[in-house]
This record gives C-alpha cells, sequence and structure tokens, in this order.
C-alpha cells in the first residue's frame, strides 16, 4: 500500500477505487461476527468459496464477509445485493442452492425468513419487521464493508470525513459540528461530547493529550461495542483521528477488553492500514497534524470500564476508581489532560461530519439526537442488536421490533440499562426511549443492555442476580459500596428463599439509599438500582415472597413445587428424565410428582412437550 | 485563595485543600475513618460525607477526598448527611462489632440497632495500615488483594516477607484490631479480655493472623510456630 502524502492523492485513490467497484454482477454477505462465527459462519463462508471457486464463478458473482448484522437468532446468515434477499439459518447444504439461485436472479422461497406471527415468507431484508423500524446509521455500516479491508471501507466514503476537516483546517469547526449535533456520550451518562472535547481543546498544561476509546463493555450480555468494532474497525480510527484533531490530542488509545479476540485482531489489521496509507502517524495526508493510536488490552473487570479506573489500568496500576475532581479533562492518564469516549460515540463522528452536526441533529429528539444501539434480549420473539432514534418507545421497540412476547406469557416490564439499571413496567411502555427519560422513571440508558420480562420472571429473582454480579464486581474500596452490595445481596437471598420479613423491605430500601449517596463511583451510585426500581414498581411480589411464601413467577427455588397438570398425555418422558425416581404413573394415567423425593431440578419442565408440568 | 461556604460560614482556604481540611478549619466536626494526616487521602470508609451544592443537584461526596471549589456550598450535618453516617455505622458494626473505634462511633451518633446479619470480621479494608506501610514506613510490604467480596489485605502470596521492617506501624493505625494489641499490656487494655486468653492472633480458624507478618511480634513478642 503507497503512502498518502496529500489530499488529492486520497482523492484520487478513492476515485479509482469507486471506478473498480463491480456493482453489475450480485454480492453475497456473509456476517461472520463472535456470534456470526460461533454458530457456523465459517463453515458457510468454506461452501460458498469452494463453490465459487469450484465453478468458476468469480467474475460472475462477489463475496463478502462482514461483522455482525444483529439479528444474533437468524445467525448464519446471508444477504443477497443488490435485490436486499435476506436468508436466515444457513445451512452449508443451502449455500449450493443460494448461490445457484442469486446467479439466475431467483429466489430460494423455502430458505426466506418466516414472519413468527403471521407465518408469511418475507425476501428483503428491509420487510422483515425486525429491521423495519430501525434506524441504522451505525451498524448499517456493518454490511457494506468486509472490516479487513481499508479499500473497502474508503469507497464507502470511508476516511472522507477526515479528509473534510483537514481541507478545512480548523479544529474549532470540527468541534462545533459536534457541539451542534447534540450527540451525547454513548458509554452511559450521556454527557455531551463536543461539550467535552472543547473543554479539552483548551487545556494548556503540558505538551501531549490523550483521546480514548473505551470498549471495556462489560455489562453481562451487552455487545454493541463488540459488534462495531469487529464490523468496521476504520469507523472508530476515523472517528479518533478526528477527534484527536479537534482537540489537540496527539495521543490515542482503545482499551478494550481482553475477551474480544476478533475485534481485536481486526483493530491490529485496521490500524496496520490506517498507518500504511498514511491517515495514522506523523503528518497525516501532508497536513501538519500528526496523531497515532495504540491498543491497551483490559484485565477484564467490569469496574475497568469507569473512566478513572480504566486511566489507571491504563497507567498499569490496579483498576481503582479514584475522586473525581479532578477530572480526566484536567488530570488524566499519566496525569495529561484525557477525554474518554465509548465506541459507539466514536462510530458516530464520522457521520456527523460527513452530515454536518445540523443534519445529524434532525435524527432523534430535542436534546437527545441521532439513533442508540440496544441488545435486545429476553422473553421475545426477537433478539439481537437493534438501533432505533432516540425517542422511539419501547412499546415499538419490544413489540414491533421484538415480535411481543414467547408463547402464552405476558410482557411485564424491560429492564435497561445493565447490571445497575432499572425496571420500566409495561403500562409505561409508551415512554420514549432518551437519556432523561429512563431517569425520570428510575432506571438509565447504561451502555443500551435492554432484557424484556415476562411473567414468568421474578424481580426479587432478578435483583438478586444483578446484585450478586455488582457484589463481586465492586472494586471494593468504598466500605458502603463493597459491604452495601453484599448485605443487599443477602436480603434479597433471604426473601428469595422465604425466611425475609417485612421489616427486612424497609432496611433494604434504606441501606439502596444510603449506598447511592455515599459511594465514589458511578458503579456503587448506581448499584441500588436493581433493588429501587423494583421495589418502586414491584413491592407486592416482595410482599408476596415474605407473607405467603410464595413465588409468583414460579422461579425461587425453595418456594416453589413442581406439579403435572391435566395436560399430561402420559409419554412417560418425564418419568425418565428424573434424576430422583420422584415421579410415577402408568400408560395413558396423569403422571404424578412425589413432592417429598423432588429435588426441584427442573428436568422434567424442560422435556415435557405438553407443557405439563408446571410449578406453583 | 478559594472562597466557599460551609454551613452558611464563608471560609476562605488555599487551593487544593480537601473539604475535611476546610470544615476542621471552621472547626465542624466530620467524624473519619480511613483519614488520618500524613497519609494520602484515600475515601474508603465514607464516614466523612457531606452534602455539597442545592437543590436537586446537591450530591453527598467523601470530604477527605474532595477538593474545595470557588462558591461551594457545603453543609457537613444534614438530615441527609445524618442519616447515611448512621447507616454507614450500623453496616460498620455489622462487620466488626469489637472494634472500640467503631463502638465509639455508634454511641457518639446515636446507632442503637444492628439490623444485619452479625459478622466477626478483624478488617474494614479502611486502607491505612498498606498507606502507613508505603507512605511512611517506605516499605510496601503489604497491599489489597482482589475486588468486592474477596478484597483482602495481606503480604504477596500471604507468606512472610522481607521487605517488612517490623515496625508495627501497620498494627498502630488500625482502627480495627487496636483491642488485640494491646494484649501484652493489659493495663493499658481495653477490656483486658485478651490478656486472659490465648493470644486471638494464634487461634488460627477465627482469626486470620492479619497483623502479625512479624515473628517474633512486635508488640507481645509471640512466637509463631
Ligand atoms: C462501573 C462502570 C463501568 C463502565 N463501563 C463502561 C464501558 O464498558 N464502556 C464505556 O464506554 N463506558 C463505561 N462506563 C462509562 C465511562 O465511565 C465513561 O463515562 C464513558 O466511557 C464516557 O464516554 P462517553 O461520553 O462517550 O459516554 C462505565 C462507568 C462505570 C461507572
Ligand atoms: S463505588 Fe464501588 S466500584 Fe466505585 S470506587 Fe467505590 S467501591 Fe469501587
Ligand atoms: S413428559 Fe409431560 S406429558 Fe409426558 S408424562 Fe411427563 S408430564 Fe405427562
Ligand atoms: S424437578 Fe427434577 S427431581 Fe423434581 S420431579 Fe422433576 S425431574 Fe424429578
Ligand atoms: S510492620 Fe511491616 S507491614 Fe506493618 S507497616 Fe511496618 S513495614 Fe509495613
Ligand atoms: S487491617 Fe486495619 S488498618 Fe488495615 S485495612 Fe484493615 S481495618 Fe484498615
Ligand atoms: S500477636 Fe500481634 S496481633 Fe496478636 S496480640 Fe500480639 S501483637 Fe496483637
Ligand atoms: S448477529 Fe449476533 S453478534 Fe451480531
Ligand atoms: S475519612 Fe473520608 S472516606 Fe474515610
Amino acid at each position: 500500500m503507497e503512502n498518502l502524502r496529500s489530499i488529492e492523492e486520497f482523492k484520487r485513490l478513492q476515485a479509482i477505487l469507486l471506478e473498480h467497484v463491480d456493482t453489475d454482477i450480485p454480492t453475497i454477505i456473509i456476517n461472520a461476527g463472535t456470534c456470526g462465527q460461533a454458530s457456523g459462519a465459517n463453515e458457510i463462508i468454506r461452501a460458498a468459496k469452494s463453490r465459487i471457486l469450484g465453478k468458476r464463478l468469480v467474475d460472475k458473482v462477489n463475496l463478502r464477509i462482514t461483522g455482525c448484522h444483529g439479528f444474533c437468532q437468524m445467525e448464519p446468515s446471508l444477504l443477497i445485493e443488490p435485490s436486499r434477499t435476506f436468508y436466515p439459518n444457513v445451512k452449508p447444504k443451502d449455500v449450493e442452492r443460494i448461490i445457484d439461485a442469486v446467479l439466475h436472479n431467483e429466489i430460494v422461497e423455502n430458505l426466506l425468513y418466516k414472519d413468527p406471527s403471521s407465518g408469511d415468507r418475507i425476501e428483503k431484508q428491509e420487510d422483515i419487521p425486525f429491521f423495519k423500524k430501525q434506524a441504522r446509521i451505525i451498524l448499517g455500516l456493518n454490511e457494506n464493508v468486509d472490516p479487513i479491508r481499508i479499500y473497502n471501507y474508503i469507497e464507502n466514503n470511508g476516511y472522507s470525513s477526515l479528509c473534510k476537516i483537514l481541507e478545512k483546517g480548523d479544529p474549532t469547526w470540527v468541534v462545533e459540528q459536534v457541539k451542534t449535533s447534540e450527540l451525547r456520550g454513548r458509554g452511559g451518562a450521556g454527557f455531551p461530547t463536543g461539550f467535552k472535547w472543547e473543554l479539552l481543546a483548551k487545556q494548556q498544561n503540558g505538551e501531549s493529550k490523550y483521546i480514548v476509546c473505551n470498549a471495556d463493555e462489560g455489562d453481562p450480555g451487552a455487545y454493541m461495542d463488540r459488534s462495531v468494532l469487529e464490523g468496521n474497525p476504520h469507523s472508530i480510527i476515523e472517528g479518533m483521528i478526528i477527534g484527536g484533531y479537534a482537540s489537540g490530542a496527539t495521543d490515542g488509545i482503545i482499551y478494550i477488553r481482553n475477551e474480544y479476540p476478533l475485534a481485536i485482531k481486526h483493530l491490529i489489521i485496521a490500524l496496520n492500514q490506517a498507518r500504511d496509507l498514511g491517515f495514522l502517524g506523523e503528518n497525516i495526508l501532508g497536513s501538519d497534524f500528526s496523531f497515532d493510536i495504540q491498543i491497551v488490552k483490559g484485565a477484564g473487570a467490569f469496574v475497568c470500564g469507569e473512566e478513572t479506573a480504566l486511566m489507571r489500568s491504563v497507567e498499569g496500576k490496579v483498576g481503582e476508581p479514584r475522586q473525581r475532581p479532578p477530572f480526566p479533562i484536567e488530570k488524566g492518564i499519566y496525569g495529561k489532560p484525557t477525554v474518554i469516549n465509548n465506541v459507539e460515540t466514536w462510530a458516530n463522528i464520522p457521520v456527523i461530519i460527513d452530515q454536518g452536526g445540523a443534519e445529524y441533529a434532525k435524527t432523534g429528539t430535542d436534546g437527545n439526537s441521532g439513533t442508540k444501539i440496544f441488545s435486545l434480549v429476553g422473553k421475545i420473539k426477537n433478539t439481537g442488536l437493534v438501533e432505533v432514534p432516540m425517542g422511539m418507545t419501547i412499546n415499538e421497540i419490544v413489540y414491533d421490533i421484538g415480535g411481543g412476547p414467547v408463547g402464552k406469557a405476558k410482557i411485564k416490564a424491560v429492564q435497561t440499562g445493565g447490571p445497575s439499571g432499572g425496571c420500566i413496567p409495561a403500562d409505561k411502555f409508551d415512554l420514549p426511549i432518551d437519556y432523561d427519560s429512563l431517569a425520570k422513571v428510575g432506571s438509565i440508558m447504561g451502555s443500551g443492555g435492554m432484557i424484556v420480562l415476562d411473567d414468568n420472571t421474578c424481580m426479587v429473582d432478578l435483583a438478586r442476580y444483578f446484585m450478586n454480579f455488582l457484589k463481586d464486581e465492586s472494586c471494593g474500596k468504598c466500605f458502603t459500596c463493597r459491604m452495601g452490595t453484599q448485605r443487599m445481596h443477602e436480603i434479597l437471598d433471604d426473601i428469595s428463599k422465604g425466611i425475609g420479613t417485612l421489616d427486612q423491605i424497609d432496611l433494604l430500601e434504606e441501606l439502596a439509599l444510603a449506598v447511592k449517596d455515599t459511594t465514589m463511583c458511578g458503579l456503587g451510585q448506581t448499584a441500588s438500582n436493581p433493588v429501587l426500581s423494583t421495589l418502586r414498581y414491584f413491592r407486592d411480589e416482595y410482599v408476596e415472597h415474605i407473607q405467603n411464601k410464595r413465588c409468583p413467577a414460579g422461579v425461587c427455588e425453595e418456594l416453589i413445587q413442581y406439579y403435572i397438570n391435566e395436560e399430561c398425555t402420559a409419554c412417560g418422558l418425564c418419568k425418565k428424565a428424573c434424576p430422583e425416581d420422584a415421579i410415577t404413573g402408568e400408560k395413558k394415567v396423569r403422571h404424578v410428582i412425589d413432592t417429598t423425593k423432588c429435588i426441584k431440578c427442573g428436568a422434567c419442565k424442560s422435556v415435557c412437550k405438553f407443557d405439563a408440568v408446571e410449578t406453583r | 485563595m478559594i472562597t466557599l461556604t460551609i454551613n452558611g460560614l464563608d471560609v476562605q482556604v488555599e487551593e487544593g485543600t480537601t473539604l475535611l481540611e476546610a470544615a476542621r478549619h471552621l472547626g465542624f466536626p466530620i467524624p473519619t475513618l480511613c483519614h488520618m494526616d500524613g497519609l494520602t487521602p484515600y475515601g474508603a470508609c465514607r464516614l466523612c460525607v457531606v452534602e455539597i451544592g442545592e437543590g436537586p443537584g446537591a450530591k453527598m461526596v467523601s470530604s477527605c477526598t474532595f477538593p474545595v471549589q470557588e462558591g461551594l456550598k457545603v453543609r457537613t450535618a444534614s438530615e441527609r448527611v445524618l442519616k447515611a453516617r448512621r447507616m454507614i455505622i450500623e453496616l460498620m458494626l455489622s462487620v466488626c462489632p469489637q472494634s472500640k473505634t467503631i463502638q465509639d462511633l455508634a454511641s457518639k451518633f446515636g446507632v442503637r440497632q444492628q439490623r444485619f446479619r452479625q459478622e466477626f470480621k478483624d478488617c474494614i479494608l479502611c486502607g491505612l495500615c498498606v498507606r502507613m506501610c508505603e507512605e511512611q514506613m517506605m516499605a510496601k510490604a503489604i497491599g489489597f488483594r482482589g475486588r468486592g467480596e474477596s478484597r483482602s489485605i495481606g503480604t504477596p502470596f500471604d507468606i512472610e516477607t522481607d521487605v517488612c521492617r517490623r515496625c508495627g506501624g501497620c498494627m498502630f493505625v488500625c482502627p480495627v484490631c487496636e483491642l488485640r494489641c494491646t494484649y501484652n499490656e493489659p493495663e493499658k487494655a481495653i477490656c483486658g479480655g485478651c490478656a486472659n486468653l490465648v493470644p486471638p492472633c494464634v487461634e488460627k480458624d477465627q482469626f486470620d493472623d492479619m497483623m502479625c507478618y512479624m515473628e517474633p511480634c512486635v508488640a507481645c513478642e509471640i512466637t509463631k510456630d
């Protein structure tokens, strides 16, 4: 690769690349992010390659291997361009048929996506309910680029935003654009990004400044940052270069958790390519602006995502938060002024520069512009990564995109914001999702986790689950965070076992408020959310556990009993599955569980095909 | 100089002063546990919390670590502060009920109940010993390990370490294990209980010999086998 020494050289390269883009022949896109690979994308790639090479189809069809598209459940999936045909859950044996159909401009009808609600086959990705209401300005780019090919990114307008700001030659213009875009940090707190950059640009102490991409993503079940890093690493790199230019920083750091090997690999390749082409290093594209980025791998503690802990970790110390002020802006890594932004925040930057801040601000609502990626999981039909404009209601996300409840169950709440987020009950589902409205109902945006809960979810158990996570992940420095989470967990555990008391609910609430008030960093300050928000909306479930020793959702093991209802067909499966011989029954006679023998392992419930095993 | 208001009184202090120092300068008492003059503020015990700001933006911070800011309004004994402080002390009682320091705090602030499950630990992880050892004794013999529930204090790999100067500084500052360390001088002991017992720290099952990295122990000269 030739090092580009000027903006003209870049434009020439881009023109040449665009000329050679083959739009006449169809392209088969294979999603091979971590999740795609886990469900067998590599075999699909192999099958496709061998078909294309074996039949000498190289100039009849293109193959593009990309990062994540977000519809996890349907992995591995194929997307055909330009027809936009979507094939879910593809098996290696189907690949041949699909490729042949593509060549003949046909569709393999019975491999198309089948809508679980209507049962209809749907051809185009855009028409599938899961995708229909999304606004995929960030995630959507993943399907266009092969993450390890920088030329692919450049063909898709990549590094044009960088080129644009270098042509303008005015860092304050960049800051202005980001400010007018009203972009708020996607890492959780929603701090206005442009404002942060302006502060950094004003910092004079010392010759070097740092900007950091926070890719620690420690929330269990959240992977939006991973999918952007894996699928479009150059967008992060371009965003950071632009940030460096705007704020006068010279050093970039990507702090990424070690558990993301594919993302790290793609980042390393992308950084090398960017350096080779002259987007990083001394005198970028012949300008007098120099900037480079290095990768620092995180130690894997959740709390290392907190910015002051992250900085200490980068310095090689134990990742433990410290008092702010001084804020990173004044005293950051090695005492140098530092700006930390989340992966998704960085990914929005090239888009903002490209569209212009004012145009970008038109998406979303006032004060909450742009889109947000959520990882939508739990008790709904469609799960995966969804990107929606800020201000979309929970109803739309849960029912239109998520497809509503599974089976006969009733959705009762969503939990947003990761382990220290809160629950929003179903009667508040017309709430538009943004930073401020979530805070108002006692939850947080967090990094974008969204778990849908139905009447088979016990709220006490849920709070206990998150508190268990937090008590282990608290750094342990603040007495009230460390002991407070332990004590809250202890009380929740008592209640879920039926040995709690009503006084303990009051104590729990009192403690939760104290922990919120007396801790140093965001982890402790939000650690009470799971307790406070479930108590706020589902107090009756707590009381039920205590007064009637009953778990209404049938989850808390100590309080439930397994029994077999009249749906039983006497098939005998459960009897075979039971490790304790607790089930008796003859042919054609409804089976019975001997509760004195039953150890509540749940095996019978999971094998029964007739929903005949229930808990009460 | 920075001007701020503490409990309605204006005060001028130098930049870089902490809220705790400024409040004490005015004579407002703030209880502390993990703070000690001469050691870097750490902010672990949270006992020194005060309320800053006004209206819905008011929040609580640890005064021993929070630097003064121009125009800041500070309350050192608001209802919110007192409530939180009592809860912190109650929590402390639930962990280390045997500590004289914590008992005194409880009685001073009127904490008369302990509603959590009772534990008997011999450390609240205030970090005084660690800072004492590192900053005053220049030894760095002990430190924190682990996080969350499994956080603890000790020497690397829990074995006796050569860097320990056997100065006893760590024991001297510890707010929790003081009772044990008066064992050798019954007349100075708080309750004298340990004089009649096998020294608690040698009964390995109940007490880890957390404070006795030294051998023989500087205070009671018991040699461990
Ligand atoms: C316990 C804790 C964990 C955090 N983890 C992350 C994380 O994994 N990724 C992230 O971007 N921000 C995380 N944050 C938020 C960061 O501290 C910081 O606010 C954010 O990176 C700023 O970027 P933004 O302005 O782009 O949102 C965490 C905060 C706390 C308190
Ligand atoms: S609030 Fe919790 S995680 Fe944060 S510094 Fe304190 S102990 Fe550590
Ligand atoms: S598996 Fe279900 S249907 Fe079959 S015997 Fe057991 S309860 Fe009845
Ligand atoms: S829950 Fe387990 S032990 Fe109990 S009846 Fe079912 S299979 Fe047997
Ligand atoms: S006795 Fe040893 S561990 Fe304790 S402060 Fe002195 S040097 Fe440090
Ligand atoms: S041993 Fe004592 S001084 Fe050291 S952290 Fe524990 S309570 Fe604090
Ligand atoms: S051995 Fe150490 S801790 Fe135990 S009583 Fe003696 S001085 Fe105190
Ligand atoms: S589709 Fe599952 S991670 Fe992307
Ligand atoms: S004295 Fe301030 S936190 Fe301990």
